[in-house]
């Protein structure tokens, strides 16, 4: 287990680096750079910028440069937020979006759960069907329809909740995000449990539990469901992934101060630095969960082989 | 290649087309993805309007209301059900395209290197984990910054050039499954060279669960060309986008509800139909489901 781990741990470093690599190429491949947009730019002002920023360089120089930044923690300045490093920016919007991706993964480990087993328990049932329809739906809709359509709803007629805005991170602001980001997840983990918890419920292990007169519900707290539960661990990684992907849209939707606007704006801009520093915290950060899940998962069964 | 697959006297294909039949809501979505296809394409020429023109008497009017914009227009006076059904159009083109584009790609990566095996095998599928492991619409991002903005036919192969991850890994799955059954044993002894191989007989034998995936990439697609254009990063203005249509429904949406509900409505119908019907066909063409 240790040395499967270790090999895990040290398997993430290379392909960061060959994510960087990759990245930092095709960004600086792209037609035209940060100093384009701008009123035009006499071509000495510009051959200064450029210079002052390092861009007249040979390209891979400039990349080892920036990968020695990178050891230090250092992002590099920001080509359109002049007065800020790409750090600072991204050290200021991260909290805010982790505190947006963890609560929306763990709401929708809290509510996804309990739904795909009832919807397990009473298969075939109208309550199993209804938790199915809603379900697909919950899938097929993207985080931009029913982002508004919860602002609409919630925040401008029932006045439930505010429609956007941050004020210091009053939790009242998080409700609409999170529910709008953790609401595909909600609906994937509650399939994934219906679909094993039934397949588990057939196995011998649970007939014998149900024949040595176990009381239903621990037959199916103690016994079923925790099996039943370890696609659910290893769907935690992509899930991880999908809620950082969703995060763009619903930062914008929301009006949320987080780091994923960033690189959007970032794109847009052609702000290289800033999209570069976007991908190798968020490209990190899902390695680095990506990695604890398959951890946990190995932890949690048995069966897992390490070879 | 279905011929000798059928031994029974119903075949394989009549068999999953009878199952496929019988899946009311698969059956039910084909149908509205087809009425929806035609509509986006025909009802356009319908009516009186361009998807550009701006109508100065008749800005951000309701639908149904005394004109002839009969779902209502934007906030500059544009005829939404004309800009919604361009929308549609696009959102169909680039769903298709670029599902074929991951397609062609896809196929030949996973056969080949599920074919091949050994070394070969290793590095292409570390490849494809490598890509795997970045989220995906950080690579639709990156490639975003590599072409002109409204080039959006241009980002789309690309987009297809990167969507082939999925499909790859099953391809070669299934092909690791078939490439030691006797036929292919067959065609090696008779020297038939490893590239007809590929395309004669494992790609044919593939191609059920890669119709399958296919179908749900299409709605993958048509969402991700959407997120780009919410975000300002896909189509742009004048052109119609139903990502666009839905962004600037959300800014209006106090006062103007229907310009965020008309664009959201289409795309959630299309995105719901494409997944029932991608679901039908697995379980029609699912053998384990026999």
């Amino acid at each position: 287990m240790l040395r499967y781990a270790l090999r895990r741990i040290f398997g993430v470093v290379p392909t960061l680096f060959i994510i960087i690599a990759l990245s930092f190429f095709v960004i600086r491949l792209a037609p035209g750079g940060p100093f384009d947009e701008e009123q035009t730019l006499p071509p000495e002002v510009k051959a200064n910028l450029e210079a002052a920023y390092g861009l007249d360089k040979p390209l891979p120089e400039q990349f080892v440069r920036y990968l020695g930044g990178l050891a230090q923690g250092d992002f590099g300045p920001s080509y359109k937020f002049k007065d800020f490093t790409v750090t600072e920016l991204i050290a200021q919007g991260l909290p805010v979006s982790l505190m947006l991706g963890l609560s929306a993964v763990l709401l929708a480990l809290l509510v996804g759960i309990p739904l795909g087993t009832l919807a397990a328990l009473r298969q075939n049932s109208p309550t199993d069907y209804g938790i199915m329809a809603v379900a697909v739906l919950g899938i097929a809709l993207p985080s931009f329809v029913t982002g508004p359509l919860f602002a609409l709803i919630f925040g401008l007629h029932l006045r439930w909740f505010p429609v956007a805005g941050w004020e210091a991170g009053e939790y009242r602001y998080l409700v609409l995000p999170v529910i709008t980001l953790s609401l595909p997840v909600i609906a994937y983990i509650a399939r994934l449990t219906r679909g094993s918890l039934l397949e588990v419920l057939r196995t011998n292990f649970v007939r014998t539990a149900r024949a040595k007169g176990l009381p239903e519900r621990q037959v199916i707290l103690r016994h079923a469901l925790r099996p039943a539960l370890l696609p659910v661990v290893s769907y935690l990684g992509p899930a991880t992934a999908f809620v950082i992907t969703g995060s763009l849209v619903v930062e914008t939707v929301f009006g949320l101060p987080g780091s994923g606007r960033y690189l959007v704006q970032g794109a847009i801009n052609r702000d290289y630095t800033l999209v570069m520093g976007m991908i190798v915290v968020y490209g990190g950060l899902t390695l680095t969960l990506n990695l604890l899940a398959d951890l946990l998962y190995g932890w949690l069964d048995p069966r897992v082989r390490y070879d | 290649m279905t011929e000798l697959a059928q031994p029974s006297a119903r075949g394989f294909w009549a068999d999953a087309w009878r199952r496929l039949r019988r899946n009311r809501a698969a059956m039910v979505s084909a149908s509205l993805i087809v009425v929806i296809s035609l509509l986006a394409f025909i009802g356009p020429s319908f009516s009186p309007h361009s998807f550009d023109a701006i109508d100065w008497d008749h800005m951000a009017v309701p639908p149904g209301g005394p004109n002839d914009h009969w779902l209502g227009t934007d906030r500059l006076g544009r005829d939404l059900y004309v800009r919604t059904l361009a929308g549609v159009q696009i959102s169909l083109q680039i769903g298709l395209l670029a599902t074929l584009v991951s397609l062609c790609i896809g196929v030949a990566f996973g056969a080949t290197a599920g074919y091949l095996g050994g070394r070969i095998d290793n590095l292409m599928m570390r490849f494809v984990d490598i890509l795997y492991s970045l989220p995906y619409i950080f690579i639709v991002i990156i490639l975003s910054t590599l072409f002109d903005r409204g080039n959006i036919l241009v980002l789309f192969l690309a987009i297809g050039a990167v969507g082939w991850l999925t499909m790859a890994r099953i391809v070669r799955g299934q092909t690791l499954s078939i490439k030691r059954k006797e036929f292919i044993e067959a065609a090696l002894a008779s020297g038939v060279g490893t590239g007809s191989i590929l395309a004669r007989h494992i790609v044919p034998n593939v191609i059920g669960p890669v119709i399958i995936y296919a179908t749900l990439t299409i709605p993958q697609m048509i969402l991700f060309e959407s997120f780009l254009s919410f975000l300002g990063l896909g189509v742009q203005e004048p052109q119609a986008s139903l990502g666009s249509l839905i962004n600037e429904g959300a800014q209006e949406m106090e006062s103007a509800v229907w310009m965020l509900l008309v664009p959201a409505g289409f795309l959630v119908t299309l995105l719901t139909c494409f997944n029932f019907l991608g679901d039908g066909l697995r379980d029609a063409l699912d053998p384990r489901e026999r």
